[in-house]
């Protein structure tokens, strides 16, 4: 019999092309999956489970350091304690007058404020014994002290650019408590003169030394007190991230002539803590999220292989209709990527309300970073188009002909 | 015109079992073929090679005047989608989509525009008498409209020819009446047709019937 050939003349006819659009691609993945809800939502799930591990783990750790942070930033990880040391002799030194602008100046430096000695003590009246000082020290200080430490008062005001020329006195907590004052406007006997109470301090967790002190104003301490300018602390706040290079600079610039002489506390004890609290346990819980993901992955394959089976009626129809074997696994690839990105979506938010509970729960702020619901949505995605892989290249096999007849 | 030739087509599945032995067949465009047999003549597998769905063992095959021997898959895919349109037994309707989005679907492998297929699939319903229908889903219609809906989405495409594997296999006899009225009005309408049937009615309303048995044509009225 002799075979069909084309005429020897002219050129040979176009082959006709078979083409699915991309717009069509998702709308047809999304029809088979529409077609049977209940299974895409049960084979969903498995991803969403993992994808909702991963979220919760890393919301919940990101919203417990936000709360660490803020906890140890309280605590003063961005505040430094300038104060004079020892000279190499062991004799006590004091820090230049100039010592709190100049550690003003550095860069990251957010306020940096100092009290200084006053050689008096203070009393409830004049009627008290000079003996019964109740171990409260007076300090000169900075209008802005209060602001630095984060500090609040519990009654009136703090010192300002008039009141601190003036008599006036700010107590501590303890101070005001073993003087018995619980209001403002009282005055106390302080370097054998009457000064009045303007403020009261609640207490300072960052500088509990303070709360048994009466601050009163720089020019009002040197004026009648005779108080020198230098400063015998200077508290400093720094940008947290630049905390070490200021911690580094301060003692030159604080005390240029004699760095060595100045003592620096750093924060470095506060930040590992932050940094041992942030990692606690969280790589446990994502491997175990990661595992769900894997577990979800294998049962998405698993669905999409019996998909395969089922639906061989479908794909013989589709090839018979001019789908080419890669428009079947497109098709199936899709419908898996699509299936795992609708978990992976679910799975997200599902972990970001877990986290938003939790946090409530705990009273801190929900912390869901966007970086995370989109590596998320990401790797959902993945676990799809790996898990549809097999299946789609099934798919994609079967003979047109036998498709139809087994489907 | 030919719309299909078929020349010295063999066809063995591993055994060896010969379903086709050196079938010969021409369909002029405009003919209305009945393929009949008893089961196991190799109807379904001359419809599969002619179809493009199945590949022969031996021979040639010409659709439209295309030859499509050794054709690569996506050619032969291409060669579906442009020149042929199906029609089955089972429908293969898709359950979620309304029956104008159905016969869309014919159209959905050609590259064409949603709104463009859909246009051309209420031509097609139209032809087939069902356009008060088109929003309704495969559930909501009867079988023969169900089948009707299917011939719409092989028409959907103008195909050069239209391949049928017993479209009235699953009706009862009025709704299988309403096909046979319908082939043969598309029929007049100027498609070309093929179908393989057990229906004698079908056989009787064709313009030409091919009888096969045991993988061999065994009478060809056009012959005779």
């Amino acid at each position: 019999m002799k075979p069909l050939s084309c005429p020897a003349a002219g050129p040979p006819p176009r082959l006709p092309v078979s083409r699915l659009r991309a717009a069509d691609t998702w709308p047809l993945a999304l029809l088979g999956l529409v077609s049977r809800p209940a299974r895409a939502a049960l084979s969903a799930v498995g991803v969403a489970l993992g994808i909702a591990t991963m979220v919760a783990v890393l919301g919940v750790s990101g919203s417990s350091r936000a709360q660490l942070v803020a906890q140890i930033d309280a605590l003063g990880t961005n505040l430094l304690t300038v104060a004079p040391g020892q000279s190499f002799g062991g004799q006590d030194v004091t820090l230049p007058p100039s010592a709190p602008a100049m550690v003003a100046r550095i860069g990251p430096v957010i306020g940096a404020s100092a009290i200084g000695d006053v050689n008096a003590q203070v009393y409830r009246n004049d009627r008290i014994s000079a003996a019964n000082t109740n171990a409260i020290t007076v300090y000169s200080a900075d209008t802005g002290l209060l602001r630095t430490l984060q500090g609040q008062l519990a009654r009136g005001s703090f010192l300002n650019a008039a009141t601190a020329r003036y008599p006036a006195v700010v107590l501590g907590t303890d101070a005001a408590a073993a003087l018995g004052v619980d209001r403002t406007g009282v005055l106390l006997w302080l370097g054998h003169r009457w000064f009045g109470v303007i403020g009261i301090m609640r207490r300072l967790p960052l500088a509990p030394e303070l709360d048994r002190t009466a601050l009163i104003g720089y020019p009002v301490a040197q004026r009648l007190l005779h108080a020198t300018a230098a400063p015998v602390q200077i508290y400093v706040r720094a940008n947290p991230a630049s905390i070490a290079a200021v911690a580094a600079v301060l003692p030159a610039t604080a005390d240029p002539a004699a760095p060595q002489n100045v003592s620096v506390d750093d924060p470095i004890t506060a930040l590992t803590a932050r940094a041992d609290a942030s990692v606690a346990f969280r790589e446990l819980f994502l491997a175990l999220g990661a595992v769900a993901l894997l577990v979800g992955g294998v049962g998405i394959a698993n669905v999409m292989v019996i998909a395969v089976l089922e639906r061989r009626a479908e794909i013989g129809l589709r090839r018979a209709l001019g789908a080419r074997r890669l428009h079947v696994a497109v098709q199936f690839a899709c419908e898996a990527t699509l299936l795992a990105g609708c978990g992976g979506v679910a799975g997200a938010v599902l972990g970001g309300f877990a986290t938003a509970v939790y946090a409530a729960a705990r009273h801190w702020d929900a912390v869901v970073p966007v970086p995370v619901l989109l590596a998320a949505a990401g790797i959902a995605l993945l676990v799809g188009a790996v898990a549809g892989l097999y299946p789609s290249l099934r798919a994609a096999r079967l003979v047109p002909a036998e498709a139809l007849r087994l489907g | 015109m030919s719309a299909l030739e078929l020349v010295g087509v063999s066809k063995e599945h591993p055994g060896p079992v010969a379903a086709l032995r050196s079938v010969t067949v021409t369909v002029r465009t405009g003919e209305f073929t009945a393929i009949v047999g008893p089961s196991g003549s190799g109807k379904s597998t001359m419809l599969a090679i002619a179809g493009t769905l199945e590949r022969p063992t031996t021979g040639s095959v010409r659709v439209a005047g295309l030859v499509v021997d050794g054709l690569p898959d996506r050619a032969l895919a291409g060669v579906r989608a442009s020149r042929i349109g199906f029609v089955f037994q089972q429908f293969f309707l898709v359950p979620t989509l309304t029956a104008l989005d159905n016969v869309a679907t014919g159209l959905l492998y050609r590259g064409v525009p949603a709104a463009q297929r859909r246009r051309a699939a209420a031509d097609a319903l139209a032809e087939v008498g069902l356009s008060g229908r088109a929003g309704h889903r495969p559930a909501e219609l009867s079988g023969g409209e169900c089948q009707r809906v299917a011939i719409a989405r092989a028409l959907a495409g103008r195909p050069a020819i239209i391949l049928a594997d017993e479209p009235t296999g699953s009706l009862d006899s009025a709704a299988s009446a309403g096909i046979l009225g319908l082939l043969a009005e598309l029929n007049r309408g100027g498609a070309t047709i093929l179908v393989v049937t057990h229906n004698p009615e079908i056989a009787g309303a064709a313009s030409r019937v091919i009888r096969l048995r045991d993988g061999r044509i065994e009478h060809d009225s056009e012959a005779a």
